[in-house]
């Protein structure tokens, strides 16, 4: 065994017990601002403490010992760590709105009027009813809800799992919205640098001092690691000096981002990092226009995993007991924030490393009860000090149990022969090595790799640009943290293209790492924890290895050791060590559990950042919305279009009656109607044509300059992707469009077939749907009303401009506009689109041109009863499952050209006469309502799955006919017309008799929109 | 992931769509039969390893791409535009399957 030379730093002041009656655990020194006493609450309680405490260490110098009952058996728990693994003190922060369960009180950063609250106990957490969960521990072993609860099954539902899930909650969400706002952020880097400590800040020095872009993340309020918790000297002076004077030239270059509490939670391919910053979190309420937290998506060329290392506990008999803490962690509570977290402080350590705590609870003026060191023999330098205060040595001896009400009054000591002894101490401080943080590395499927020499696991095959520095590599020795931590930012920086050699490395004062694990105690009393969070005790793990489940992910699984919300920072080794034992392999021969992001909790709502509400995507208005708005419109959501549904007037009393308007005044007169959410592309180039020809089902080919025609696009499987309309608006510039909904789909789909199917052709897309506003201008006096907006000497007669006539127009005295004789509606009408910026102007026009001819306009409800009126398929009939054939087009589709889907619709199950068709249907009562989804049956039949014949896909109640009327497929409905069926609607009562006809309601000879 | 679009420049996956193998030519629908068409459509690789697929930039430049990836590090080795690697096919006279 190696020496270990503990010497003071001199700069430092001898620590004093502070006389702060209200902080009776506060001594001298550390880092926390004596000046400006902040009020808290737990509990109920008014405490208080200062700023630089987290919640932790101002309970701690308060005496609360006792901050929460864990999981399973409610025990009494404490304060274990000083870091984000703490697995026991996890508490509810805040009230209200933004009260949050889960809360590590060890990174909860104090500030004025905070309130906590411990969880997972009632009626209080000195005296928790369900404690008696503990005298009935032999029911909760690994697996008990696989064998306790399976009989009578039906109890399950019922009564087991809602009294499991009450009995074992860990906290409560705030059952309101969350006042605070997320934000989002993406970053590039050359180098990214994981953890603030010695290696990460040499790193970061490193690199910065080459000129490359740095990020610095590190999850603490105050960068700088074990530097801030361990009274250590680096070039002579305090570690915590060096610290700060590094964090100050790194905030001075210009390319080095600094980004304290922040967390990098996960790590993904190609240099992509996910990180949360806790913009707001140390303060009672963000500021204004301040986000709480802020999500960082990193590309980092390079990174620096300097994320350091987690101590082990030991695992004894009561070792959850509110008093036992880690080693690492008392240092942390004494030497960073001036608390002393006992008044008789017992050290179990494995390692040399322990020996500083009880080092440093003297030099504080604390009192060591006893050093308890579970090897043999123990160095005369490390045990002299000690003894000469009075304190206790046992070496090759272990902590067999604890004794303590609600927290630790005593411990168990035991040796290899048996001796036993009993030493009264308010805390017991563990030390039983260190373990590289490999969660980071891991994510990618990487597994760490067992390193004998240092007990622990390291880092494996790092993800592609990632090098490990310091503790998180398994170099503990403060100088090889600095010393590797400056070559990785170096190496680093230099692959990104900068030059620069590292600065000498900083001399530290020397130290000890040696130090030989005790997996478990050898005999000792009462439950033994491997896993804090999850209540997983030795009993579990050797209950699992007797039933069989030995694999380790089998042991996880079924003790679920390590599943809790820390991930088993504390636990694993433990839970793998013990199994390595019980089947005698050694422990990398158990093997790993796969770490997955986030490292630690996220909240949801840092991920949806500002998406939420309204703001969850965006809102795309048309380019009439203005005046929609200005009369009165009602607008439905479709996609992320709010689209006008329909214009009620005064006086009418309900939609329907609006909608049936609408269509009236079309059908009778002039109405309008925004489509500009269709989709738009322009097809320009020497083999537009042949592009079209190949992505559309019906020919293409004799389409002469100034026609527009109806165009079905299909897929490759041979079933509808949409319908348009393509114009041929020159010899070579074709405009197509199709459906609102399928705009972007066909715009990749047609990208696809253009650049990967047939990269030859001499022709270019853009989608213009954004650039040109359109609207159907629709009804007898249609073309009345375009003559008003049309500039003079463009002659859009029905001789001159006929149906399924386009051109080049203007309007508004030469502003380009495009004029389409096309109708959806069945009536005379025309589209007419103008760029997008006259959209509004461009309205206001139609409708005053159209005032004396009583226009109206018009939204999709009335388009959609009018295109059901005509028969014409929409979103219902193309719905991904239908044929050209199904929704009634078979007969238009070419015979002489390779298209998209031409081979594929010929497949026999495609082509089967009794594959359901789309036709007409009528209530044969007019009086009675359908409604679409209806199945069809057979008169007086059963329903059954065998009789369905098929269902409607649109209904509406047209005011032409003044009935209900619908359109839907059925098998064999071309030769059926006259039948009768039922439509079947079990879940909203429907069953009403209708007649099968022609889809075509109105105006079937099409006479119309021709004259 | 990261993806390097060939013009521009390497992206969040964010941007890019899925498709999946960028496998044989699409045979003319003119001169084969219904069989050929049936394994053109629905027969994919699904390779454990390098694997050539198409993405879509669509919140980008709107190219298709061949996206040449090992399933098994996500490691990517060639990003070649669609157009480019679909004319060099037409022009060697081989289905991308057979390049690849």
């Amino acid at each position: 065994m190696s020496t270990l030379t503990l010497k003071r730093a001199e700069t430092q002041a001898p620590l004093a017990r502070s006389d702060n009656p209200a902080q009776p655990f506060r001594v001298a020194g550390g880092l926390v601002d004596r000046t400006r006493p902040l009020s808290f609450r737990f509990d109920g309680r008014a405490l208080t403490g200062f700023p630089g405490d987290t919640l932790a260490s101002a309970l701690l110098a308060n005496g609360v010992r006792l901050v929460g009952r864990s999981f399973k058996y409610h025990r009494p728990r404490g304060i274990l760590s000083a870091g984000s693994e703490e697995p026991n003190a996890i508490v509810e922060l805040r009230t209200g709105a933004r009260r949050e369960p889960n809360t590590r009180a060890t990174v909860a950063e104090l500030y004025d009027g905070l309130e906590a609250s411990s969880q997972n106990r009632w009626p209080s957490l000195a005296f928790d009813a369900l404690g008696v969960n503990a005298l009935a521990a032999p029911i909760f072993a690994a697996g008990f809800y696989y064998k306790t609860f399976m009989w009578p099954a039906a109890f399950w539902e019922k009564l087991y799992e809602p009294m499991i899930r009450r009995a074992a909650g860990l906290g409560r969400a705030a059952n309101a919205p969350d006042p605070d706002h997320y934000d989002r952020m993406f970053a590039h880097c050359d180098v990214l640098v994981i953890g603030g400590g010695p290696a990460g800040l040499s790193a970061a020095l490193a690199a910065g001092r080459m000129g490359a872009r740095v990020i610095l993340v590190d999850e603490d309020s105050r960068p700088g690691g074990r530097l801030l918790a361990e009274r250590r000297e680096i070039d002579g002076r305090p570690a915590a000096d060096w610290a700060a004077q590094a964090l100050a030239e790194l905030a001075s270059m210009p390319e080095v981002r600094i980004l304290p509490r922040t967390t990098l939670f996960g790590v993904y391919d190609h240099g992509s990092y996910g990180a949360v910053e806790r913009v707001s979190d140390h303060l009672a309420v963000p500021p204004a226009h301040t986000p709480r937290q802020r999500l960082w998506r990193i590309a980092a060329k390079r990174a620096v995993l300097a994320a350091g290392a987690i101590e082990r506990p030991h695992v004894f008999g009561g070792n959850d007991r509110p008093g036992v803490m880690l080693a690492g962690a008392v240092r942390t509570y004494l030497n960073r924030f001036g608390v002393l977290p006992g008044k008789r402080i017992a050290v179990l350590t494995s390692s040399d490393d322990g020996w500083r705590t009880a080092a440093d609870v003297l030099a504080a003026g604390g009192t060591v009860a006893a050093v308890i060191d579970t090897r043999p023999s123990v160095p005369a330098e490390l045990r002299r000090p000690v003894e000469a205060a009075g304190g206790r040595v046992l070496t090759g001896s272990f902590v067999s149990g604890t004794k303590g009400h609600l927290a630790l009054s005593a411990i168990e000591v035991s040796d290899a022969s048996g001796r036993f002894d009993q030493i009264a101490c308010d805390c017991l401080a563990m030390a039983n090595g260190w373990n590289p943080i490999v969660h980071l590395d891991s994510h990618l499927s990487r597994r760490p790799v067992w390193r004998e020499d240092i007990h622990a696991f390291v880092p494996g095959t790092l993800p592609s640009g990632m090098t490990a520095a310091g503790s998180a590599a398994g170099d503990f020795a403060l100088a090889d943290c600095l010393s590797g931590g400056a070559r990785a930012g170096q190496e680093a920086a230099a692959t990104c293209g900068f030059d620069g050699a590292a600065a000498p490395a900083p001399q530290t004062d020397p130290e000890s790492v040696s130090h030989t694990p005790l997996w478990r105690a050898p005999r000792t009393k009462g439950k033994a924890f491997a896993d804090f969070q999850n209540d997983v005790a030795v009993s579990d793990i050797e209950l699992a290895h007797r039933e069989g489940f030995r694999a380790v992910e089998l042991l996880k699984r079924y003790t679920t050791l390590g599943m809790a919300t820390d991930q088993g920072k504390t636990s694993n080794l433990a839970g793998l060590s013990i199994m390595a034992e019980l089947t005698g392999q050694p422990i990398p021969s158990v093997g790993t559990t796969v770490f997955r992001p986030p490292y630690t909790p996220i909240a949801i709502g840092a991920f949806a950042g500002h998406h939420r509400g309204k703001e969850f995507r965006a809102t795309r208005h048309v380019p009439s919305h203005a005046w929609a708005e200005e009369n009165g419109c009602v607008f439905v959501e479709t996609g992320l279009w709010l689209r006008p549904a329909y214009f009620p007037r005064k006086g009418e009393a309900d939609w329907m009656e609006s909608v049936n308007r609408e269509v009236d005044t079309v059908r009778a007169k002039v109405g309008v109607c925004d489509v500009t959410t269709l989709g738009k592309v322009d097809i320009q180039g020497k083999d537009a044509l042949a592009f079209i020809e190949r992505v559309t089902a019906n020919p293409f080919g004799t389409l002469a300059i100034g026609k527009a025609r109806y165009a079905i696009l299909l897929r490759e499987d041979g079933f509808v992707l949409d319908d348009g309309t393509v114009a041929r608006m020159s010899d070579s510039h074709y405009v197509m469009t199709c459906s609102t909904a399928n705009a972007a789909r066909v715009m990749q789909h047609l990208e696809y077939a253009r650049q990967w199917l047939w990269p030859e052709l001499d022709v270019q897309i853009v989608s213009i749907s954004e650039q040109w506003a359109q609207y159907a201008v629709a009804g007898p006096r249609a073309r009345d009303t375009l003559k008003g907006v049309i500039d003079p000497g463009f002659d859009i007669s029905n001789e001159a401009f006929p149906f399924l006539a386009c051109a080049d127009v203007t309007v508004g005295g030469g502003i380009p506009a495009r004029l389409f004789r096309i109708s959806f509606s069945g009536e005379l009408a025309y589209e007419i689109a103008v760029p997008a910026a006259y959209g509004d102007a461009a309205w206001r026009a139609i409708m005053a041109a159209g005032t004396p001819y009583g226009i109206t306009a018009y939204g999709s409800e009335a388009l959609s009863v009018m295109r059901i009126e005509k028969g014409h398929a929409a979103g219902a009939e193309i719905n991904g499952q239908t044929t050209a054939r199904d929704i009634g087009l078979g007969g238009m589709l070419a015979k002489k050209k390779d298209y998209v889907g031409r081979l594929m619709k010929e497949r026999a199950a495609l082509t089967d006469p009794q594959r359901p068709i789309l036709v007409g249907f009528k209530p044969v009562d007019a009086s009675q309502r359908l409604r679409a989804g209806s199945h069809f049956l057979g008169v007086g039949e059963t329903p059954s799955l065998a009789a369905d014949q098929g269902y409607l896909t649109s209904v509406a109640y047209s005011p032409s006919l003044k009935s209900w009327i619908g359109i839907g497929l059925i098998r064999g409905g071309t030769e059926r017309h006259g039948e009768r069926v039922r439509a079947y609607d079990p879940v909203r009562g429907g069953d009403v008799e209708v007649e099968i006809c022609s889809p075509v309601f109105v105006d079937p000879k099409e006479e119309k929109l021709r004259v | 992931m990261r993806i390097r679009c060939p013009y521009c420049g390497e992206r969040d996956n964010g941007e890019f769509t899925y498709l999946g193998d960028a496998g044989g030519a699409r045979p003319d629908g003119m001169g084969t039969d219904a069989a050929a068409m049936h394994d053109y459509v629905y027969l994919r690789d699904n390779r454990a390893g390098v694997h050539r697929e198409l993405w879509y930039h669509g919140a980008g430049c709107r190219s298709w791409l061949v996206v040449t990836r090992d399933t098994r590090t996500h490691e990517i080795s060639d990003v070649t535009s669609a157009r480019e690697a679909g004319l060099a096919r037409r022009n060697s006279g081989t289905t991308s399957g057979e390049a690849a």
